[in-house]
């Protein structure tokens, strides 16, 4: 039952193959006897998600099924579960049980998904790699050896290892985009504003957008379209009418459009990633796709003016966490300074506060004009790019990520080294449009992940580029060696 | 932009974030590292790019002034480090 994709699962719950209650029951196990070699859960919610199983089983068996009726999934942990803890992957929160769901948790109960569990994550989405979780590095299940990518590594590890058949996760730098690459999955994130961020632990709100990790663009399809709404409770979210994203994944591909830009072929690339990346593009060839050479020209501004924004937005969010209301507090306060002080000095790891630094400088005085000014005008530049872009082409293809995974520790004190990882997926967080990473190949036995980026709201063509692909190549049917 | 010990240990005070001393030292030059990288912006010609702020340039949308939150205070001050009476405790500001 684990090898099977979401529109399998349905299936086969409608027909009465086997029941929710099985299905989940026999994840569970699988978490249970392998997770502790991949660390991709934090919390494993096992008798909420028994009783969401027979619920589903219940309503199954009348025919009055919701869509992902009885269908297993995992959570991000940065996304709030009422009366579960949701930790963001902080010592901050580890005590933190939160009050209410967020809207695309709701969205997924309402749809009938099980949920299996909370996953690791980097502390409060801010790395590449997993390695700054309180909870421990998350390993990816094509090596153990090395990273599953980051944030969202737990929700890829736990896809990849076939603990969950999807979860959702979260991008403001490439956080969905580059652990699908590293752990050979499908990961879409949408445009901005196209799915709720209430109830998402907040690190840079401008940039913050919740997706889905996936085995297949098919199964990223049924996921998304549960997962967007408009929501009068967040004030950023954009009210646009929803589509069936499913609906167009047949299209033909023929007279469409790709946009290569040569920016996202030039130093720093892998050169076996590159490779691989020219292969798909000839196949996008095959299936009667244009291929047209583009320039964005401003590509190069993008990790720094996101170095500049993430964290000035992240200093003023994550000053909520002050140990007075909830999460760590400090023992013994000689006095409220040092409450907060300490609280935080505690609660917070290295990566977390190494970005509330750079984010207060940003913003302090006489350094807001030349940062964050300088940045956020930067920033449109960088989506002029892609407007300039679109005139002319349907999606924009590249790489996702530079390299295949690496190995734990292997970026070293330097941050900007880890930073530069996120290189092809800052850009598209910074412009708001939606991106998507499937897998493309493999180089020396690691996953190799093809970045389509689309225009605002045109996830449904990114799905349907993406599927189209699928349907010509089979890498995202492989699986890593250990779990096939 | 390089930063040094002294920098950090103000910018650490505004944040309200303890950091010791070594840290501090190790932190500036982590942060120095990012600053250089940050720096790039500079070059840029930004002249009469007007800065952006919401990727579709949305404006806060608004709502009626109507009560839509229920009474949680009990739930909400369960997971408080410390309360009495409704109220949050913290360590005493005015002697």
């Amino acid at each position: 039952m684990h090898t099977k994709t979401i529109a399998e699962l349905i299936s086969g719950l409608r027909n009465k193959d086997f029941s929710s209650s099985e299905l989940t029951q026999h994840f569970l196990d699988r978490i249970a006897a392998k997770d502790e070699r991949y660390n991709s859960y934090i919390s494993v919610t096992r008798d909420i998600a028994l009783a969401q199983a027979q619920a589903a089983d219940e309503r199954l068996a009348t025919g009055d099924a919701p869509p992902l009726c009885g269908v297993p999934i995992a959570h991000k942990d940065i996304f709030c579960t009422q009366g579960v803890r949701t930790s963001c992957g902080s010592k901050m929160l580890d005590n933190f049980i939160a009050p209410y769901d967020a809207t695309i948790v709701d969205n997924y109960q309402r749809a009938g998904a099980v949920m299996l569990g909370k996953t690791n994550m980097d502390e409060f989405a801010m790395g590449s790699s997993n390695e700054t979780s309180y909870y421990g590095p998350v390993k990816n299940p094509w090596n153990i050896n090395c990273v599953p990518g980051g944030s969202s590594g737990g929700s890829a590890a736990a896809v990849a290892a076939l603990l969950a058949p999807g979860a959702t996760a979260s991008d403001t730098g490439g956080s969905i985009r580059q652990p699908a690459a590293l752990c050979g999955l499908t990961g879409i994130k949408p445009t901005y504003g196209r799915v709720s961020r209430y109830g998402m632990i907040a690190f840079a709100s401008s940039l913050d957008q919740a997706g889905v990790l996936t085995r297949s663009a098919e199964d990223a399809a049924i996921m998304l379209n549960v997962m967007a709404s408009f929501d009068d409770k967040d004030s950023t979210c954009v009210d646009q009418p929803l589509e069936d994203y499913t609906a167009g994944l047949t299209d033909d591909l023929t007279g469409l459009t790709v946009g290569v830009p040569d920016e996202y072929f030039g130093e720093g690339l892998n050169p076996k990633t590159a490779e691989v990346v020219q292969a798909a593009i000839k196949t996008y060839e095959s299936l009667g796709a244009t291929i047209k050479p583009i320039s964005l020209p401003h590509t190069h501004l993008a990790v720094p003016a996101y170095y500049v924004i993430a964290p000035a937005e992240c200093s003023a969010n994550l000053s909520r966490f002050d140990g007075v209301r909830y999460g760590h507090r400090c023992e013994d306060p000689k006095d409220l300074a040092d409450m907060y002080k300490r609280s935080r000095g505690e609660g917070f790891g290295d990566e977390v506060k190494r970005r509330i630094l750079v984010g207060t400088y940003a913003l302090s005085a006489g350094y807001y004009d030349a940062y964050y000014n300088k940045a956020q005008q930067v920033r449109r530049l960088i989506k002029q790019d892609f407007v300039d872009a679109f005139a002319d082409v349907d999606v924009i293809l590249g790489p996702t990520s530079p390299n295949p995974t690496f190995e734990f520790g292997s970026k070293g004190d330097d941050p900007v080294a880890m930073y530069l990882e996120d290189i092809y997926t800052i850009a598209t967080n910074l412009a708001g449009l939606p991106g998507l990473s499937i897998p493309c190949g493999l180089v020396d036995g690691k996953p190799v992940g093809l970045q389509l980026i689309g225009n605002y709201f045109a996830e449904g063509k990114l799905l349907n580029v993406a599927h189209q692909f699928q349907q010509a190549t089979d890498f995202h049917q492989q699986l890593p060696p250990e779990t096939a | 932009m390089a930063v040094d010990q002294s920098d950090i240990e103000k910018l650490a005070e505004l944040a309200r974030l303890q950091i010791s001393h070594e840290a501090a030292a190790e932190t500036a030059q982590s942060i120095s590292q990012v600053l250089e990288l940050v720096d790039q912006l500079q070059a840029a010609d930004t002249r009469n790019v007007s800065p952006m702020a919401h990727p579709l340039d949305a404006l806060q949308r608004l709502r009626p002034d109507t009560v839509t939150e229920t009474d949680q205070r009990e739930s909400l001050q369960a997971m408080a480090p410390a309360t009495e009476d409704g109220l949050y405790l913290v360590p005493r500001v005015i002697e």
